[in-house]
């Protein structure tokens, strides 16, 4: 996403070189220098391992964490020495903090009560809600009987009772079993698109990201490594620890010359309008091809690991580190088999030398 | 915002205890203006002086080891059996220890005293000897070991054993690996909050000790009123002071250590069903030791409170509605010192709330601050200080305090001398240490995250305290309300000195009677004895019915 695009969106959120120490000066901070803008109604994701900053970042746009230098501004307007209860954002935690000691409408009617709302309201906005997230009926239930995924779902409606200007979700998935993450993924980007709601989310798994995100921003170390959208990111990683975190592993030091890049490997073909020089080249498992033993690049298979849609190999070349490829179940090799491989140069990705 | 919280408990410990005890301190060391240190040596080198501080330190290492050694089994029992009346057993073992020392003297004195049960039964009198204290003070802190000790073991997840027994360990090799390491910490802070309560006794030791025995506590309290020699008090009350305090920063060291990281799980899944004779026989053998023990004294005393000369009836309890028979000590009938410590009671209870109650949450907000790695180390050891300043009552003679009150709280702008507050006052001082203790751990469990949950919906401040804190801390606050009454309703040592002779509190009533012959002053201390006791019993058992978990300290 570009500057340019910032100015005929309106913008919400923005942080302007926000810096956190937690521990003395000299230790690599918690965020370091981040800026990062949000536009109305745009979705956006932080993804990164844990440690890298994401839940942080939250915690000082909320308000639960001074930030040491930078600014954050909310709809153009500087929050430094705005308390959290005054900044109109919404929170949903990443193990949901209900209140135990509430049912479900006492928990979601609760940021609307802070706003002194007629009861009548309350009671109108938490059936609404309930509603929309699909428990209806629920008000009089207490927390301890929800399942997580019903927690979940309580959690988003009291984040969503007082229309918050932005909504903010930390993990908001990560506790619950893969077949209703990935039903919720896909109900919350709908539900989010319904109501013009402005997201920013943070979390560690990349499914989730790219399911959800208009915008993901990629996080290492306190810094942002890279943003795009899902699919420039997961089809350009910029740098070798982005390629890394999406589980390319295929990465190489490689010299480009021309139309192809010396590598460990051989001679790989890199794509149009590549500078010449020496690199870090990532090859995704689906650019190495599997050829007969006798043509390409001659390996053995190490190990096959069944991924439901397609095999995973390990192939261990005559020279050179080993590397993963894809391939259909039909014609997957057998361990221990030998085979030869070509490479695709659409799949072929020089990474950016200077991090990672 | 925290220093606001603190205020006012810093200024009631200022006003209420460090005020009144250095005073009384710094009148037994100066003379003329001038610091006598030179008394200290002198005093320290007395060698009845000498016998006193070693009989002290001695008898409460024999008690606290005594009372582990009885206790230890109890606490596994309780941690890990299941067995029908379980919880009545618990809340009756924790009986003895909100009982006022002077009743649990009087209990011990019916049982091996003259005239006691084992006198009748078998011409047996312990009452001269060590051992009755000995066995007063197991009794009254039994509970503290098994509620401590065993509270953390019924918590503390089996399967961490199990886990040492496949990895090839034997039954008592997984236990002197995995568990006694993970309980040390426990058991030591255990031991040393039974040697500080053993350490500083008095009451017991008063009643049960003669002329023979006599603690540091029992020696500031004869060398201040009964000799009026103020300067050898106020010498063994700085030794006091000082061996309490190590006392304290040890135990506050245990604390620290036994809130490592501990796999801990709902203790009601750990308990089952004793297997085999070995484990009947402990079990059975802990009841036992809780009949004899804790229950037998309790009903001696009611069973003495009872018997007349002329057979069972309720002759003491009739007489103690009236002032004046000719040999009574009492210008006011016995039984209007009921209606004074309940007031008194009552007046403490609400001083030592607010002021505890606060106080627990200044130390709260310090833990919830907004940097995950806490606050510059120089805030720490301030809200550690403060911590530890508002355990010191429980370990500063209260003999002093009470003496303090009274030559300090005598001059305007606080002349509270012929004041009814000054009772509650200092009653509430003891209370305060329980308040805390009962809040703290609670208000700490209440995860921060739920508060910024709050905040982030809108809530101010203000209202997360409401919102969030109060619900969760409801209960406790109950609890605390019951151990103040109770500590109140037992207070000896100060308010001994404070009270006023014609409005006496039941333990002043008790010991007053017992200081006379005469078998109708010895029926009525019984009998009142008899009252206090189930005053303070009605107390605890209204309070196990709402206490929810077993993570405090008492």
């Amino acid at each position: 996403m570009s500057v340019a695009a910032d100015t005929t969106t309106r913008q919400l959120l923005r942080l302007g070189g926000v810096t956190v120490r937690f521990g003395k000066p000299g230790v690599r901070p918690a965020l370091d220098a981040v800026d990062l803008e949000v536009a109305a109604q745009e979705i956006v994701c932080v993804l990164g391992p844990s440690g890298s900053g994401k839940s942080t970042l939250l915690r000082v746009v909320a308000g639960l964490q001074p930030a040491d230098e930078g600014r954050v501004l909310l709809e153009g307007r500087d929050q430094a020495g705005v308390p959290t209860h005054r900044r109109g954002v919404g929170l949903m935690f990443q193990d949901h903090q209900l209140f135990p000691q509430r049912d479900v409408a006492g928990n979601v009617a609760f940021g609307l009560r802070m706003r002194g709302a007629s009861r009548a309201d309350q009671e109108r906005t938490v059936t609404e809600l309930l509603d929309l997230v699909g428990l209806p009926g629920a008000q009089r239930r207490a927390i301890a009987s929800l399942s997580g995924g019903e927690q979940q779902r309580v959690a988003l409606a009291r984040a969503l009772a007082p229309q918050p200007r932005l909504l903010m979700l930390d993990e908001p998935l990560g506790q619950l079993d893969r077949g209703l993450r990935e039903r919720l993924v896909a109900e919350l980007r709908r539900l989010f698109r319904e109501l013009g709601t402005t997201v920013l989310a943070v979390t560690h798994d990349q499914g989730e990201a790219f399911a959800l995100a208009d915008r993901v921003v990629v996080m290492q170390d306190g810094r942002i490594a890279q943003t795009g959208t899902p699919l420039e990111v997961w089809q350009r990683p910029a740098t070798e620890f982005v390629a890394r975190f999406l589980g390319f592993d295929n990465v190489v030091e490689a010299t480009v010359q021309g139309d192809v890049a010396v590598t460990p490997w051989g001679k790989v073909p890199v794509p149009d309008g590549t500078t010449d020089g020496p690199c870090r080249l990532l090859v995704r498992p689906a650019g190495v091809r599997l050829t007969s033993a006798r043509e390409g690049l001659p390996c053995t298979v190490a190990a096959r690991t069944f991924r439901g849609t397609h095999v995973a190999l390990l192939l261990q070349p005559a020279a050179g580190p080993q590397l993963e490829a894809a391939c259909a179940l039909q014609n997957a090799p057998e361990t221990g088999e030998e085979v030869g491989i070509a490479f695709a140069a659409q799949d072929v990705v020089i990474l950016d030398a200077t991090a990672g | 915002m925290r220093l606001g919280l603190m205020a006012l408990p810093l200024a009631f410990f200022a006003l209420f205890f460090a005020y009144p005890v250095i005073a009384i301190v710094g009148r037994g060391l100066k003379d003329g203006g001038q610091w006598r240190l030179g008394r200290l040596g002198t005093v320290l080198s007395d060698p009845d002086v000498l016998h006193v501080l070693w009989f002290t330190v001695w008898q409460a290492a024999a008690s606290t080891a005594l009372t582990l050694l009885i206790a230890l089994p109890g606490a596994y029992v309780f941690a890990r059996f299941d067995f029908p009346g379980k919880q009545l057993l618990r809340a009756v073992v924790m009986v003895p220890f909100v009982l006022p020392t002077v009743v649990v003297g009087s209990a011990f004195l019916a049982l091996v005293g003259r005239g006691g049960l084992l006198d009748d039964l078998w011409g047996m009198r312990l009452d001269t000897s060590v051992w009755a204290i000995l066995l007063a003070h197991v009794f009254f802190n039994y509970a503290v070991v098994v509620r401590t000790v065993g509270g953390l073991w019924g918590q503390l997840d089996p399967r961490q054993e199990e886990a040492a027994r496949v990895l090839g360990a034997g039954r008592f090799a997984a236990w002197r690996r995995v568990t006694l390491p993970a309980l040390g910490p426990a058991v030591a802070a255990a031991a040393l909050m039974v040697f500080l309560f053993t350490f500083t006794s008095f009451g017991i030791v008063q009643i049960l000790g003669g002329p023979t025995f006599s603690t540091l506590e029992v020696e500031i309290y004869r060398q201040t009123a009964d000799f009026l020699d103020l300067p050898t008090a106020a010498v063994l009350t700085l030794f006091q002071f000082a061996a309490v305090l190590g006392l304290l920063a040890l135990h506050a060291w245990t604390v620290r250590r036994r809130e490592s990281t501990l796999r801990l799980v709902d203790a009601s899944t750990t308990a089952r069903r004793p297997r085999g004779h070995g484990q009947w026989a402990l079990l059975w053998g802990t009841l036992a030791v809780i009949a004899v023990l804790l229950v037998v004294p309790l009903l001696v005393l009611v069973e003495r409170s009872f018997a007349g000369p002329d057979g069972y009836g309720g002759i003491f309890y009739t007489t103690l509605s009236s002032a004046g028979s000719a040999d009574s000590t009492f210008v006011v009938a016995p039984l209007d010192a009921l209606w004074n410590s309940l007031t008194y009671g009552a007046a403490a209870t609400v001083i030592a709330l607010v002021v505890g109650g606060l106080a627990a949450a200044a130390l709260t907000l310090s833990h919830s601050g907004l940097r995950p790695d806490g606050q510059s180390p120089r805030a720490d050891r301030l809200v550690r200080g403060f911590d530890a300043l508002l355990m010191l009552p429980l370990g500063v003679s209260a003999v002093t305090v009470g003496f303090g009150f009274l030559i300090t709280l005598d001059a305007p702008p606080l002349d509270l001398r012929s004041s009814w507050w000054l009772v509650p006052l200092a009653q509430a001082l003891v209370g305060v240490p329980f308040v805390v203790r009962t809040m703290l751990p609670v208000l700490r469990a209440v995860d921060g995250r739920l508060r910024e949950a709050a905040a982030v919906l809108g809530a101010s401040p203000w209202r997360v305290w409401r919102e969030v804190d109060l619900p969760m801390v409801r209960r406790a606050l109950l609890i605390a309300a019951g151990f103040a009454f109770a500590v109140s309703l037992g207070e000896f040592g100060a308010t001994v000195f404070i009270a006023r002779p014609d409005r006496p509190t039941l333990p002043v009533a008790v010991a007053r009677l017992l200081g006379r012959a005469g078998g109708l002053n010895y029926g009525q201390a019984m009998a009142l004895s008899t009252i206090l006791m189930v005053v303070c019993a009605g107390a605890l058992l209204a309070l196990e019915r709402i206490r929810i978990d077993q993570s405090g300290e008492f």
